[in-house]
């Protein structure tokens, strides 16, 4: 407890230095990661991440020191020079995206080996430090670091916020934008620049082989949870900002454990999290509707049942004491789900059980008698309207009875000329 | 003295040529399947697989090491696969969600839970340790040196690989080029799939201590694109991709003696510049053609 108060008080001042390094780097990386994320070119981000490495080198080369604003130049240009070779790839040769990235990302990566290597024999003590880069090291993250992280962050909330629509529409829809006008060549420039910043100053912190999932996690997270995107960024935002903090708040409580990887760790907690609980999207919320629907099938199907009976028996009320055999002489259910909707049933209101036998109570009646004639309508409607033949008109209409919704019924009705039937005649 | 020196050479390029030729056969099918990004996965995602392996059998060419990893590896893909078919996730993204995640654990392992407990180097996780391979020989009734157990545990792996390549020929082509034919004929393409992504993890893990997890995939993918470039028909495809892969690695490792740089950086930079080089010609080639044709 003592540690959290620590932490959050900042009596440390790295701790500052830190938190607001992993804001102010995970804030840029999720606005532009989502936007990577949509347009499918997640593991481009991967790609760039590989390919800073010569350009820190290089960086380093020129600058003779750990200057981090040569190293970001230099990480720029070899960043972006990437997403050009992997364009370049793809448009001009057979060879297909998934293979020109692991190409590029891994050429390049080789190429930063060799300078590193080289540059760990040649120059001496100034080098030292370098090498965190490759795994990243947040620990490290200083006052003149934070400066520059906060100058990206605001550059690219301000690129997003002014391009915001265009940034949609070439994401969404290239074709239309092309069509409308845009220049989507510039768009896509600037968007992959703000990328490759992002990533530039992301690995400071996360390294080159992790900082793909600032790119990639924070959006997909949040994608599971909205359609709209100004709520998948604010989402991604946060996703991002609460990992880095909670990252280096374990690194910080627990000596020796890495930061980044910690917040990959929260990312991916937070994704998969996303995954089984976001609503609409989430894996429970889609197997709750999908039992749901079941279950409604079922009962519908057991109604139906009944009202099949009484018509081959030819009585006009559906009153009849069935037994479970009887029912399932109509139709063949699986004796225990069968046992399931009927108790299901009894507790709705719509079944009475006497003995072994079960009757439906009035409200069931009229369930039952709607059921079938939803059923009939469907098979009219498609012998009417469609040149399917008549012995194949029940299969469809088994299937869409049970999502025919009262405005769809009074559709059907008018387009079949059978409007206003009352009740009694159903 | 010289003849040790050079003996030694000749194992570290022999070595890294059968990674060459393990990765880019392998590599050949992964870039049909447009699958490479996998490869990349996989080859980061067994380092968790490798730490705990190594935990608990404290010693780092136990076959637990390698059954550790290749489990891992084909877990990965069996994620990979759950995310973008279940919780539909888009393919490219659940790839790089799986990976990260791994990758993290692992070094979440390394530096802090088994820390102290486990000597794996960082550094060597990313571009391998060839140059070290001849510390551990192999000699066997005293003095026959048979050569570094790297070298010994990566010639087994050829023959592995080749094997079940050579076996099961039929099972990988209708996986890279016709999936619904194999279905149609009754084979269990799902199967095949896992062998090849096992085969990967096997291929990947073997590697990692010679070449390292990053580099893997330039071994893997960059050959067999190449050989892609130049050739439409499966067979040669193959033996392209593993003569350039070859190629790479001996002009690569003299490439690194002459500046005192990384083996392995150097081999796969040199692939990477055969590939650029090859795409140069094709974009050419087809300028000039397109030219002609207008003319």
């Amino acid at each position: 407890m003592n540690t959290f108060l620590d932490f959050i008080s900042f009596r440390d001042p790295n701790v500052i230095y830190v938190v607001l390094g992993m804001l102010f780097v995970n804030t840029s990386s999720a606005l532009i990661g989502t936007f990577a994320f949509l347009r499918k070119r997640a593991l481009i981000g991967d790609a760039i991440a590989h390919s800073l490495l010569p350009g820190l080198c290089l960086g380093f080369l020129v600058a003779g020191e750990k200057n981090l604003i040569f190293l970001l130049i230099g990480a720029f240009v070899t960043g972006w020079l990437s997403t050009f070779a992997v364009d370049i790839i793809v448009n001009r040769t057979k060879v297909k995206q998934d293979a020109a990235i692991g190409i590029v990302l891994s050429t390049f990566f080789a190429l930063g080996i060799v300078l590193l290597t080289y540059i760990q024999q040649n120059a001496g003590g100034e080098q030292a430090g370098l090498d965190h880069f490759l795994f990243g090291q947040a620990a490290a993250i200083n006052r003149s670091d934070v400066w520059v992280f906060g100058v990206i962050v605001v550059l690219i909330i301000a690129v997003v916020g002014i391009f915001y629509r265009s940034f949609v529409v070439v994401c969404f829809n290239p074709d239309f934008a092309r069509s409308v006008g845009l220049p989507v060549r510039t768009i896509e420039f600037l968007i992959t620049s703000m990328t490759v910043l992002a990533i530039a100053s992301g690995i400071q912190a996360l390294g080159v082989i992790l900082m793909s999932a600032l790119i990639i996690t924070p959006g997909a997270a949040a994608r599971l949870w909205s359609h709209r995107l100004p709520r998948i960024l604010l989402l991604a935002v946060i996703f991002s900002v609460v990992s880095g903090i909670g990252g280096a708040y374990v690194s910080y409580a627990k000596a020796g454990m890495p930061t980044g990887p910690w917040v990959v760790m929260f990312l991916s907690i937070i994704v998969f999290l996303s995954i089984m609980l976001a609503p609409n999207r989430g894996i429970v919320s889609r197997i709750s509707r999908a039992r749901r629907n079941e279950r409604k099938i079922l009962q519908e199907n057991i109604l139906k049942a009944y009202y099949q009976y009484h018509e081959k028996k030819q009585t006009k009320k559906l009153d009849q004491l069935l037994t479970i055999d009887q029912i399932l002489s109509i139709r063949n259910f699986d004796t225990s789900d069968l046992m399931k909707g009927i108790k299901k049933l009894k507790r709705e209101g719509f079944m009475l059980q006497e003995g072994t036998t079960y009757a439906l109570t009035t409200p069931g009646q009229k369930e039952s008698k709607r059921v079938a004639r939803l059923h009939r309508l469907w098979e009219q409607y498609l012998l009417k309207r469609t040149q399917i033949d008549t012995d194949h008109v029940h299969s469809g209409a088994e299937a869409i009875e049970h999502i025919i919704t009262p405005e769809l019924e009074k559709e059907l009705e008018k387009e079949l000329g059978i409007e206003g039937i009352p009740d009694e005649d159903y | 003295m010289k003849i040790i020196n050079e003996m030694n050479d000749l194992f570290i390029i022999l070595t890294a040529s059968l990674v060459a030729i393990n990765a880019s056969v392998l590599g050949v099918f992964l870039v049909l399947r447009k699958m490479s990004m996998m490869g990349d996965a996989i080859s980061h995602s067994v380092l968790p697989g490798i730490v705990v392996a190594y935990y608990f059998s404290g010693d780092r060419t136990s076959p637990l090491l390698l059954l550790g990893a290749t489990i891992t590896g084909v877990l990965t893909a069996v994620l990979i696969d759950w995310l973008s078919s279940k919780a539909k996730i888009q393919n490219d993204a659940s790839i790089g969600i799986t990976y990260t995640l791994l990758f993290a654990l692992g070094m979440i392992m390394i530096s802090g839970w088994f820390s102290g407990n486990v000597d794996i180097d960082l550094d060597c996780v990313l571009y391998g340790d060839i140059a070290l391979i001849n510390l551990d020989k192999v000699i066997v009734d005293e003095n026959l040196y048979l050569g570094p157990s790297a070298f010994l545990i990566e010639l087994s792996a050829t023959v592995i690989v080749l094997l079940f390549v050579f076996f099961g020929f039929r099972g990988f082509k209708l996986l890279a080029f016709n999936e619904d034919f194999g279905l149609s004929l009754g084979m269990n393409m799902n199967r095949w799939h896992f062998v090849m992504m096992g085969l990967v993890s096997l291929v990947t893990v073997v590697s990692f201590e010679v070449v390292g997890a990053v580099l893997v995939v330039g071994f893997l993918i960059i050959p067999a694109a190449t050989a892609h470039l130049l050739t439409n028909k499966l067979i040669p495809m193959i033996f392209w991709a593993c003569g350039l892969g070859v190629i790479a690695v001996i002009i690569g490792f003299y490439l690194a003696v002459w500046l005192n740089v990384s083996y392995t950086g150097a081999m796969v930079t040199v692939s990477g510049l055969l590939f650029f080089t090859v795409v140069l010609v094709v974009v050419l080639r087809k300028k000039r053609l397109s030219g002609e044709y207008l003319h």
